[in-house]
């Protein structure tokens, strides 16, 4: 078959992406020794003679990071090998003190697996993409330019050195820069829900790395075009938007230039978030030469069945069995039970301890998803500091599914819980809310209908609307009254006359 | 002489008796290293006055009758390549000269805590590489018997300063023979413990697969008294062994061969690099054995021949990763360039090159490079990953011998003490002094240098013993033996 031009005038071409993100682990002390690992502390404070590399120091293996990347390698379906080792990767540079970095080569914590991806409301259907490895390393410092005063001056602050990274690696599965960005928010949810990592890229603790190329169908050929690796994206935006900037770069490149894999070799680009375009930093990839050698300071670490059981076993639930529960057990949508989900384990938690109390899921799921995530979203501010605590909120819904409250004074309440906190009882004192009894109702109908003998007649006659305004002139009689019931009483006496 | 320097154990029961005080033995150490230094050179610095400082608190706290350390107010002459706080460590490198670190060496801590009077730093090849302590920043070290010959290396330094008698006591590392062919050279006791005996924490990394700390020492029982001070477990190091540490002392003073089976290393003995003199300590020692009731048997190894290529595959490979952090940025010398390199390949650039060119003796800078390239790509399968098989085999030859024997003997080195500068232009040459020591370090096992005999000139030659993983004991239970039985040991340079 032969390929033909769209209305751009380009061949039909498939994106092919595949990413190395860096995760850094939520460790308290760093990878070999026992430095704090927290974020934005003065330069050069967070250090000792192991991190900094001092002559005669020696590297100890961090055994929460080996906890944290086994379970990482867990959820994502990695198989777990019975050893690991350590590696020297090196190269010099001023942020390495050692000369080398102590990475993993030939034998990662984490071989082969795998992430799914969920269908999404767009549209987009569920998709498997496959992982290479993921491997434990020590992060490097920081060198910071400064040339204020004509001078150029390097500093380097060397806290971040020694903080444990997970390398993932996926395969070139992704097919466009969507995937890749509904990729790295399943990846942060899965990451951060197991707390293994902040997942923050503003503070690096995720680094994206994504490997771009195009296969073209050109008429009766396919045309592979060479691969750009693409750095210091700073946002999941920014990772989507490079990867479109780059694959239609890589198209244009192709027909000016008809630069292609064999042509051309790997080259590494960043990505100017100011001018949204990708740049060339090294115009041809040196196949560096790290020369990899196993690290004579630390010994393998031997990964038996039942430590890796006993970390599957402490698991818990996964947010895409998560997802799976609520369609089952609380009837929600895909869509829904998704955007419930994505936002964490916090309101996870949260949904359930409201529903559990309100009885009604679904209502729980719209509420939340109006009501909360709007109201966080406007205030930004976190689930943890929302002043409505679960079972007030639990018990408001319930009230609203029994049928004594109604949605707009639900509402009402929502609001005042929202400014002044304190339970649902103050709330609805405050705002004079008192179940109106039976009899209430009756003379409340009664003082209705007799005022508005039309009505009567219209309703007879069918139009069932006319009801509308009686319920209109009953809540501002009493704000109390529940217009369900209201309605419901009233068609009974007009039927009973 | 009334302190005798030459004794840690004479020293502490002068010191326990009330006979001697700390600061008069550490005053009569400073004055002998005073009167030796200029013609030996064993010391890159010396501590002075805080050395007597520390002997007054010694002898107050003696007095006040509060429990001192087993090494209190001995004298001892660490090596300059493990850390110091108060001293420079300076690996005898430009590239170090100034340096001081900020913590201690997990041995220096345990010194300390024995309460032992660290005199000084030792002389020593650059980096701890090579055979001579000629390639030092600091000049060679002369050896005390005859001072136109080399002490031999890298530890020379602390063997030549226990051999002029100026500390009872001294420590060394080994990665290939460092401390065990000084030893032979100085007619000394050395011992390289089993790899993970001793922290390595605080040693500063030649190749960190096979470097061990190690004491030197006149006798066995010395050497066994420093021995239990340094040795047991260290989360540190991860290498480190967890295994309890054996009593060494007792081990030496049970001096009992009787049916021990002694293997002789025939091929060794066979080896025509082998001079007549160090064969005929070996024979003599075989004697010695036999009449002490131990049992004597025949012991080859196959892999023998591949011993020293193999070493100088591994070690530089390791050498050249472990040096990498001496590049001018964070701490040591520094060059910045001539104005050309600079403008050719940019400051940083300029920095690395000038500051590793001129930071590094020729020695380190020839093992560099044949480490950088045994691991490059293409080459590392060829010959690193090559040497780690060939380094499994020769590990599998020692099980196998140990399976028939509880100890080996043979010799230390092929020559006794050579002549300052007679190998320095021919690495070859110097590489074949690790003949027969770099085989303990390739498999990981305690080896013992003993002094054993004289040549016609009159200088000393030493046997090795080697035993398997932790067998410490057996080797100074043999010595123990070898030395009740001889007096190699006793024997001290002309003044
Ligand atoms: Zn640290």
């Amino acid at each position: 078959m032969t390929a033909t031009r769209d209305d751009h005038g380009r061949f039909p071409f498939e994106t092919i992406i595949g990413l190395e993100v860096h995760v850094q682990l939520k460790t308290v002390s760093k990878l070999f020794c026992r430095c704090s690992t927290k974020f934005g502390a003065a330069p050069n404070t967070q250090i000792c003679p192991v991190c900094l590399g001092l002559p005669g120091a020696l590297p100890v293996i961090n055994q929460q990071a080996i906890e944290l990347s086994i379970r990482a390698g867990l959820a994502l379906n990695c198989r777990i090998p019975e050893f690991t080792k350590w590696d020297r990767k090196q190269y010099f540079y001023p942020d390495l003190p050692k000369g080398y970095q102590i990475s993993q080569y030939d034998l990662p914590i984490c071989a082969e697996g795998y992430l799914d991806l969920p269908e999404t409301d767009t549209g987009e259907a569920a998709k498997r993409i496959g992982l290479f490895r993921a491997h434990l390393e020590e992060d490097a410092g920081k060198s910071m330019h400064d040339e204020t005063g004509g001078l150029t001056q390097s500093r380097i602050d060397l806290n971040r050195c020694g903080t444990p990274l997970l390398e993932i690696v996926t395969k070139p599965d992704l097919r466009s820069a969507e995937e890749a960005r509904r990729f790295l928010l399943e990846l942060k949810l899965l990451l951060t829900h197991l707390e293994i990592s902040d997942c923050e890229m503003q503070e690096g603790s995720l680094r994206v790395d994504a490997n771009v190329n195009l296969h073209i169908s050109a008429g009766n050929q396919k045309v592979v075009t060479p691969i750009v690796e693409i750095k210091n994206m700073n946002s999941f935006r920014a990772v989507e938007r490079a990867i479109g900037f780059e694959s239609l770069r890589q198209y244009d490149e192709w027909e000016e230039t008809g630069a292609t894999i064999q042509t051309v070799s790997k080259r590494t680009f960043g990505w100017n978030d100011v001018r949204e375009q990708t740049f060339v930093q090294r115009e041809k990839e040196e196949s560096a030469d790290y020369r990899y050698f196993p690290d004579p300071d630390l010994i393998p670490v031997a990964l038996p069945a039942e430590r890796v059981d006993a970390i599957r076993a402490a698991l818990g639930e996964l947010p895409s069995q998560t997802r799976t529960r609520f369609e089952t057990q609380y009837q929600l949508k895909p869509y829904d039970a998704d955007v419930i989900v994505n936002q964490g384990p916090t309101l996870v938690r949260y949904f359930e301890a409201v529903a559990k109390v309100a009885g009604d899921a679904k209502r729980t799921s719209a509420w939340i998803q109006q009501d909360v995530m709007r109201t966080l979203k406007e205030q930004q501010c976190e689930l943890n500091d929302f002043p409505i605590a679960a079972p007030t909120l639990g018990q408001l819904l319930r009230k609203v599914t029994e049928g004594s409250l109604d949605n707009a004074r639900a509402r009402d309440v929502f609001q005042y819980l929202l400014r002044h906190g304190g339970t649902l009882d103050e709330a609805t004192k405050a705002l004079g809310i008192e179940a109106v009894d039976q009899s209430e109702l009756d003379l409340l109908c009664d003082r209705l209908l007799a005022e508005n003998a039309k009505v009567i007649d219209d309703v007879r006659g069918g139009k069932q609307q006319a009801l509308g305004a009686l319920i209109g002139q009953a809540k501002r009689i009493n704000p109390n009254v529940n217009p369900g019931q209201l309605r419901q009483r009233l068609l009974e006496k007009i039927n009973a006359v | 002489m009334t302190v005798p320097l030459d004794s840690a154990a004479q020293l502490s029961q002068l010191l326990t008796s009330g006979e001697a005080t700390a600061v008069e033995v550490a005053q009569e150490a400073l004055r002998r290293i005073e009167a030796s230094e200029p013609a030996i050179n064993a010391f890159n610095h010396v501590a002075g006055e805080a050395v007597i400082r520390q002997a007054e608190e010694l002898d107050k706290r003696r007095s006040a009758g509060q429990p001192l350390g087993r090494l209190a107010g001995i004298p001892v002459a660490v090596k300059d390549v493990l850390c110091t706080t108060e001293m420079p460590t300076t690996c005898a490198s430009r590239m170090l000269r100034d340096y001081m670190s900020p913590y201690d060496a997990t041995v220096i801590a345990k010194l300390r805590a024995a309460d032992a009077l660290l005199i000084g730093k030792t002389n020593m090849d650059e980096f701890a590489m090579g055979a001579s302590t000629e390639n030092s920043a600091c000049g060679p070290t002369y050896n005390p018997w005859d001072r136109t010959r080399t002490p031999g290396g890298s530890s020379g330094g602390a063997a030549a300063a226990v051999a002029a008698c100026d500390v009872p006591l001294s420590l060394g590392s080994d990665t290939g023979g460092s401390i065990r062919q000084p030893a032979a050279f100085c007619g000394i006791t050395g011992m390289k413990p089993t790899y993970g005996r001793v922290s390595r924490y605080g040693l500063v990394a030649f190749a960190s697969s096979l470097d061990q700390i190690g004491p030197m020492s006149w006798d066995a029982a010395d050497n066994a008294l420093l021995m239990s001070v340094i040795a047991g477990h260290d989360p540190r190091d991860s290498t480190s062994l967890p295994a309890a540490v054996d009593d060494y002392s007792l081990a030496v003073a049970q001096a009992d061969v009787r049916g021990m089976r002694i293997g002789v290393i025939r091929d060794q003995l066979e080896n025509p690099g082998l001079d007549d003199d160090a064969r005929q300590a070996v024979q003599a020692a075989i004697d010695v054995f036999r009449d002490a009731g131990a049992e004597l048997i025949d012991v080859r190894f196959q892999y023998s021949r591949y011993w020293v290529p193999t070493y100088y595959i591994i070690a530089p490979c390791e050498a050249s990763s472990n040096l990498s952090r001496y590049d001018g940025a964070h701490y040591g010398f520094r060059s910045l360039g001539t104005r050309e390199v600079v403008q050719k390949f940019g400051p940083l650039m300029a920095m690395y090159c000038h500051s590793r060119d001129d930071g590094f003796g020729p020695e380190v800078k020839r093992r560099i490079m044949l480490g950088t390239y045994a691991l490059s790509e293409g080459y590392a399968a060829k010959y690193y990953t090559k040497a780690l098989s060939v380094r499994r085999l020769i590990r599998q030859d020692y099980d196998d011998a140990f399976a028939k024997v509880d100890i080996l003997l043979g010799p230390v080195t092929p020559t006794p003490a050579f002549r300052l500068g007679e190998k320095m232009d021919d690495p070859l040459q110097m590489y074949l002094c690790d003949l027969f020591t770099v085989g303990a370090n390739l498999a990981g096992l305690p080896a013992l240098a003993v002094p054993a005999g004289k040549t016609a000139d009159a200088l000393p030659v030493g046997i090795q013993l080697q035993a398997a993983p932790l067998h410490e004991p057996a080797l100074y239970r043999a010595a123990g033996a070898f030395q009740q039985a001889t007096e190699h040991h006793t024997r001290r340079p002309p003044q």
